[in-house]
């Protein structure tokens, strides 16, 4: 029994050495000058540097995407958690014709490949003027972010007992105050496993932001690291930098909510 | 209630969807505003058929499904175990093991890309391009796969194990006969939402080859992405596109069948 607890341990340090090794490269290579970097990066660079980090702010200016990714995925996020606590906690509770496809059809979007949509998409944002805005990007986020929503907060709502809200309409509550003020609070952790799961994935989401952004103004973080350009060469030294502070406030949520959002990944998922 | 968020569904979604499959029956080249979205029928769709490009992309795709789906699967049933075994640290190495699937995608190629670059000829080799690309998905996507195998492996009874000790069986019957069979709903649902992920495989191979070198690495999504934003083909592209949706589609219908067979098959 020992022996094979031992063994476990094993695989997990170096899975978990494994799963960190990029990172280290990152990190030291976004501290390397850019000419120790040319000559093939060292393990570990003899003095760091902050160089690419400061050139990130201040010759490319890397402040507006950020800005922008915090626009879109905070709207986005917004959007998701308020619209669609509506629509999961009506399919979590009312019984009504049809909820069993409309739960399909929400998992069936949630699983559909974004660029069976590009197309439509762009030439009617295009038609309303909408390419390269905010809301040009919001509105196609809801597609993959709004059904995630639904489907995960179906799942918290389905956990509580109907009897709190039953109790509350029985004392003069209606359907929707019943909502606000009873279930809400008590669903606050779900709403916020939603609200983060969210927030990643509009984040990270690349396809929709490279097709409907047309320069720096309106690119998201994803986008404008993919695109960086040196004069002759990728400046390794500035995407990596650039790297790490797009990784950052993804990592930060993750370390500080992770139970919540194994909850929320693996409920999704495996109760469906 | 229900009503902002169907809507919101239909508009965004469903709604693009049919607008997909109508342009995919005409000639629409925004190059060529002057040729006008004349109705050609099916035409596209013959085009694609013989469009040795297009075959090339979809072996791709598949190869590459394939290929990091069950590297995933392996490694992530290994990583369940072992997680599932262990008690000290585990708030830790979950927290570890979550970050390369927390952040962009972008960036888990781009460091890929950079630990790549500096060895000769891995990049530039129409072979060799894989194994980064193939590595950088399994190192991202191998702790979802993991944390879904291990909610599967803790619903599974103590006793079970207990009883198959008792009877003398060896830790690999264990395995074959207790904890696969039981384990088999959650190795599906992660096969399902692995496969349909890797199908539409865009940002890594964008970012790390580029698809290249020429289009040794292309996946049908970047093959649909070129078409219609850089070619500006939105007639062609979106016959690509509904093709790569009805695939994606099959998949999903097959595996959902398979799923609820393999849910029956545990309980009898």
């Amino acid at each position: 029994m020992r022996g094979r607890d031992r063994w476990a341990t094993l695989v997990i340090v170096a899975l978990v050495l494994g799963a960190a090794f990029p990172f280290y490269r990152a990190v030291a290579g976004s501290l390397t000058p850019e000419a120790q970097l040319f000559e093939g990066a060292p393990l570990w660079p003899s003095p760091p540097v902050l160089e690419h980090y400061r050139a990130l702010f201040a010759e490319r200016e890397f402040w507006l995407p950020i800005r922008n990714s915090l626009v879109v995925a905070g709207a986005t996020t917004l959007f998701c958690v308020t619209i669609g606590s509506l629509c999961a906690y009506a399919l979590a509770r009312l019984r009504f014709r049809g909820k069993a496809l409309l739960l399909g059809v929400i998992l069936a979007v949630s699983m559909f490949p974004q660029i069976a949509i590009v197309s439509p998409l762009f030439l009617l944002l295009r038609s309303v003027r909408l390419i390269d805005t905010y809301p040009g990007l919001i509105l196609p986020y809801l597609t993959f972010a709004m059904p995630l929503a639904v489907w995960l907060l179906v799942g918290y709502f389905r956990q509580l007992p109907a009897e709190l809200e039953e109790a509350a309409m029985v004392d003069g509550a209606g359907r929707l105050r019943a909502f606000r003020e009873v279930i809400v609070p008590l669903a606050l952790p779900g709403l916020a496993a939603t609200a983060i799961l969210t927030f990643v994935y509009s984040w990270n989401e690349f396809l929709f932001a490279l097709s409907f952004t047309l320069g720096p103004e309106r690119q998201t973080v994803p986008v404008a690291i993919a695109l960086f350009r040196g004069q002759y060469q990728v400046p390794w030294g500035q995407v990596l930098a650039a790297a790490i502070v797009a990784t950052a406030p993804v990592a930060a949520l993750v370390l500080v909510f992770q139970r919540r959002i194994v909850q929320g990944l693996t409920a999704g998922a495996v109760k469906g | 209630m229900v009503a902002p968020a169907v809507v919101t569904i239909l508009l965004v979604a469903l709604f693009p969807l049919t607008w997909t499959v109508w342009e995919s029956l005409h000639l629409h080249d925004l190059r060529m505003p002057w040729l006008g979205q004349p109705f050609v029928g099916l035409e596209n769709y013959a085009e694609v058929l013989r469009d040795r490009r297009f075959w090339g992309a979809m072996g791709h795709t598949l190869w590459f499904a394939a290929a990091s789906v069950s590297l995933e699967l392996v490694l992530g049933c290994v990583l369940a175990l072992a997680m599932n075994r262990t008690f000290r640290g585990r708030a830790l190495v979950r927290a570890s093991i979550l970050i390369p699937w927390a952040i962009p995608t972008v960036v888990a190629a781009l460091v890929w890309r950079f630990m790549f670059e500096g060895l000769e000829g891995w990049l530039t080799h129409d072979l060799r391009a894989w194994v980064p690309v193939i590595l950088s998905d399994v190192w991202k996507t191998t702790p979802f796969v993991a944390l879904l195998l291990l909610a599967g492996l803790q619903g599974i009874d103590p006793a079970l194990y207990e009883a198959a000790r008792i009877d003398g069986a060896s830790p690999w019957r264990q395995f074959r006969y207790v904890t696969l069979p039981l384990l088999a709903p959650a190795i599906m649902v992660a096969l399902i939402f692995r496969t349909l992920d890797a199908f539409r495989v865009f940002d890594l191979i964008y970012v790390l080859t580029g698809g290249g070198p020429g289009t040794a690495t292309e996946p049908i999504a970047l093959y649909t992405f070129n078409t219609l934003m850089h070619n500006l083909r939105f007639g062609y592209g979106s016959a690509l596109s509904v093709l790569v949706f009805l695939v994606t589609f099959g998949l999903a219908l097959g595996y959902i069948r398979l799923l609820g067979r393999g849910l029956t098959d545990v309980r009898s």
